[in-house]
């Protein structure tokens, strides 16, 4: 559907996953420089300017299996670790978190302002680093001469595209469900009350006119809900007032991050197969891929002490628990880039990096120290 | 004045997209037909009218003889033509005509699409069955597709194209009172708003342009020579056809509307928006004064879902059929 949509998804995802990181980075007391390297790390990642580029160009959606993929890429960009039943667990209120915005958004042109809410919050985990930051700031630019422009019906076919890749996704969030904006079955609450969107009158008024235009009858009617004026509009430039509340952070150490599996009925596992039936370009798409994580490498602890893991669950024991008690129709397929036997896909793979090797800064596939210095490097150079 | 009957299950959920629901009525088998699109299928439910027997189809988008290409259906519906009825779907590759059970596919078209991906997407989407011949297809584009449909067969051909619209089609629809007096046959209408009113034949004819205000027109429909349209701001306007007239302006729903439909003979209309809600009201003609009046009749509130199609299942508006975003039901209503 709308070839426009990619850049959204992925910016606020990626922000809904910065957000949970640096709870559980809290949480755990890990410390802060070596927090604040993580989450450093997976901005700069995030917004690599060879990968924006790519996620900018005009396309469809990628798989649910592609996009989780690179989500675990990212959320391994530096020396963090997530077992596999983190990372599911990431990756789900990562993706219920985003289908609640984007379902709740008054106007579909308020996804934007969800964007920038995130992006807000993204400048100031990098504030100290200006490096990252300009490339941040880069980004804002790019979304503002990519989106600003599109008319109101574009925006509502990017909604319809996300809402097509967030269908049948029920997962229970506890902080969703302790806010009582999900119900227990999964489903979010979809209020009838509260400030109609920008643009939009409250419901009740009925104006009749006669053929020369003046108005003959006006007639009220109970709308049935408690609707109240609308509220000013967000900014949608790099800096405002947002007004919408949505995308900014709702965790905090005190809130927990859990999610609940439950046993779906039969009729929602069957809708899994839109992404099981064979695609023929999923070659495609894993070459594309592949040639995008040739500029993220994975950072590769440099000894024991640097790496640590993160666990998004309580305690070890429930992480092992959740992995051995996830529903099947809950799995992610990740794609595993390393095991493919493609010849050509592995040497455009080695030439990309040896193009970035060639080029100053942050993509040279080294390890951890020297990865170091090339940052040192190249924000003297600045 | 309604009441919630038994909803009718699907094998998958409601897609949000405009106009997500078209309803069949086989009167000669006692039998309703109702449509949903999920994705890249279409769901088709066939329900005995004793309330008794279901049986489901679902159709997959894909061009004729290419077992592997898929994509997504932007709209799927009946085209009640008076000696055949043709279900058509539109979607990213292009339009998929079948005899009305679903079972035999006698008719596709591709869309243009570009070697690469342009930023301006591409499908078809607006669907209306005009007079007794033609079937027409709006495109992401503006354009309009004119199809003549044969009595029976497959030889349906592209008998003309409509370039009327800079923004893309969102809704069709045609005159559907059943009188022959109408001039005005069909309406189009776009994501700007713009609506363009048709007379039909072997050229089709625009007899009048109605400027929006820059805000989507997602669901359209004619009626005794007026128009009603339903808007992303959830207002809904009532104009003459031929003249752009405005009889009447609604701010009927907080949300975008997604549907709308009338029943012919009792001039009901049905309004759905993502605001949860479904609205029921009535329209009088007073040729006299040339004057058309709408009252609220009636609110049904669908708890936690964002509506996407809502028709009615008869000509005089006795019973309704509810879709909703990641809903797998029809839900289903009638007259108390």
């Amino acid at each position: 559907m709308s070839s426009r949509t990619l850049p959204l998804l992925f910016i606020n995802l990626g922000g809904e996953m910065l957000y949970i990181l640096d709870q559980r980075l809290r949480a755990q007391n890990i410390p802060t420089d070596k927090a604040k390297k993580v989450m450093n790390d997976i901005i700069t990642t995030m917004f690599n300017k060879t990968f924006l580029e790519e996620l900018f160009k005009p396309q469809e959606l990628y798989s649910k299996k592609t996009l989780r993929t690179v989500f675990d890429r990212l959320a391994h960009a530096s020396i963090m670790r997530l077992n596999q039943a983190s990372m599911d667990k990431l990756y789900d209120l990562m993706t219920m978190a985003f289908k609640y915005q984007v379902l709740l958004c008054p106007r579909a042109k308020d996804i934007l302002l969800v964007s920038f809410n995130h992006m807000d919050a993204i400048k100031v985990f990098v504030k100290d680093t200006p490096s990252i930051l300009s490339q941040v700031n880069e980004t804002y630019r790019q979304l503002i001469e990519m989106y600003t422009p599109l008319s109101s019906g574009e925006f509502q076919l990017i909604r319809q595209t996300l809402l097509i890749f967030f269908q049948d996704m029920h997962i229970r969030v506890s902080i969703f469900l302790k806010d009582k904006v999900q119900n227990s079955n999964g489903r979010f609450v979809l209020p009838i009350s509260g400030p109609v969107p920008h643009g939009t009158h409250v419901p009740g008024l009925i104006r009749m006119f006669s053929c020369n235009g003046e108005e003959v009858k006006r007639l009220q009617f109970r709308n049935g809900g408690n609707y109240t004026s609308v509220l000013g509009e967000g900014s949608f430039e790099m800096f405002g007032e947002r007004v919408i509340k949505l995308g900014t952070n709702m965790y905090s150490v005190s809130r927990p991050v859990e999610t609940h599996m439950s046993r779906t009925s039969k009729n929602s596992a069957q809708q899994q197969s839109i992404n099981t039936a064979p695609n023929p370009l999923a070659k495609e798409e894993l070459n594309m891929l592949a040639r995008l994580m040739g500029g993220m490498e994975v950072q590769k602890p440099g000894n024991a002490d640097s790496g640590f893991r993160v666990n998004l669950f309580a305690t070890d024991e429930e992480e092992e628990e959740a992995l051995i008690s996830r529903p099947d129709e809950f799995s992610y397929d990740v794609i595993k880039i390393q095991a493919t036997k493609n010849q050509q896909a592995n040497a455009e793979l080695v030439k990309i990096m040896g193009d970035f090797t060639e080029e100053a800064g942050e993509l040279c596939p080294s390890s951890a120290s020297s990865k170091g210095d090339d940052l040192l490097a190249m924000m003297d150079g600045l | 004045m309604y009441h919630k009957e038994k909803s009718i299950q699907m094998k998958s959920s409601a897609s949000a997209l405009y106009n997500n629901l078209s309803v069949l009525r086989i009167a000669p088998r006692s039998l309703t037909y109702f449509t949903v699109v999920h994705a890249n299928m279409v769901n088709m439910v066939s329900a005995s009218w004793d309330g008794l027997n279901y049986s489901h189809r679902q159709l997959q988008s894909k061009e004729a003889n290419v077992a592997t290409s898929s994509s997504l259906i932007m709209q799927a519906a009946w085209c009640v033509l008076p000696s055949r009825d043709i279900l058509v779907l539109t979607s990213q590759k292009g339009i998929q005509m079948y005899e009305s059970d679903g079972s035999i596919m006698v008719y596709w078209h591709a869309l243009d699409t570009p070697e690469t991906q342009t930023a301006q997407a591409v499908f078809a989407r607006g669907i209306a069955a005009v007079r007794e011949k033609y079937i027409c297809v709006g495109i992401s584009s503006g354009s309009m597709l004119v199809f003549d449909v044969p009595i029976k067969g497959s030889n349906i051909t592209l008998s003309e194209v409509l370039e009327e619209h800079k923004e893309s089609i969102t809704d069709l629809a045609s005159e559907c009172s059943g009188s022959q007096e109408c001039i005005a046959d069909m309406v189009s209408a776009d994501d700007s708003g713009n609506l363009c009113v048709w007379k039909s034949g072997e050229d089709f004819q625009l007899l009048n342009k109605i400027p929006g205000f820059q805000m989507s027109c997602s669901s359209v429909k004619l009626w005794k020579g007026t128009v009603v349209a339903g808007y992303g701001t959830g207002q809904i306007r009532l104009y003459e056809a031929v003249t752009g007239i405005v009889h009447a302006e609604v701010n009927a729903h907080a949300r975008w509307i997604y549907s709308l439909d009338i029943a012919p003979f009792s001039g009901l209309l049905l309004s759905a928006a993502e605001d949860s809600l479904v609205r029921v009201w009535h329209l009088t003609m007073t040729p006299e004064t040339n004057s058309v009046e709408i009252v609220h009749m009636y609110n049904e509130c669908v708890t936690d879902t964002q509506i996407c199609g809502a028709k009615f299942c008869d000509g005089d508006g006795y019973a309704f059929a509810v879709t909703g975003y990641d809903l797998s039901e029809i839900i289903r209503y009638t007259q108390v």
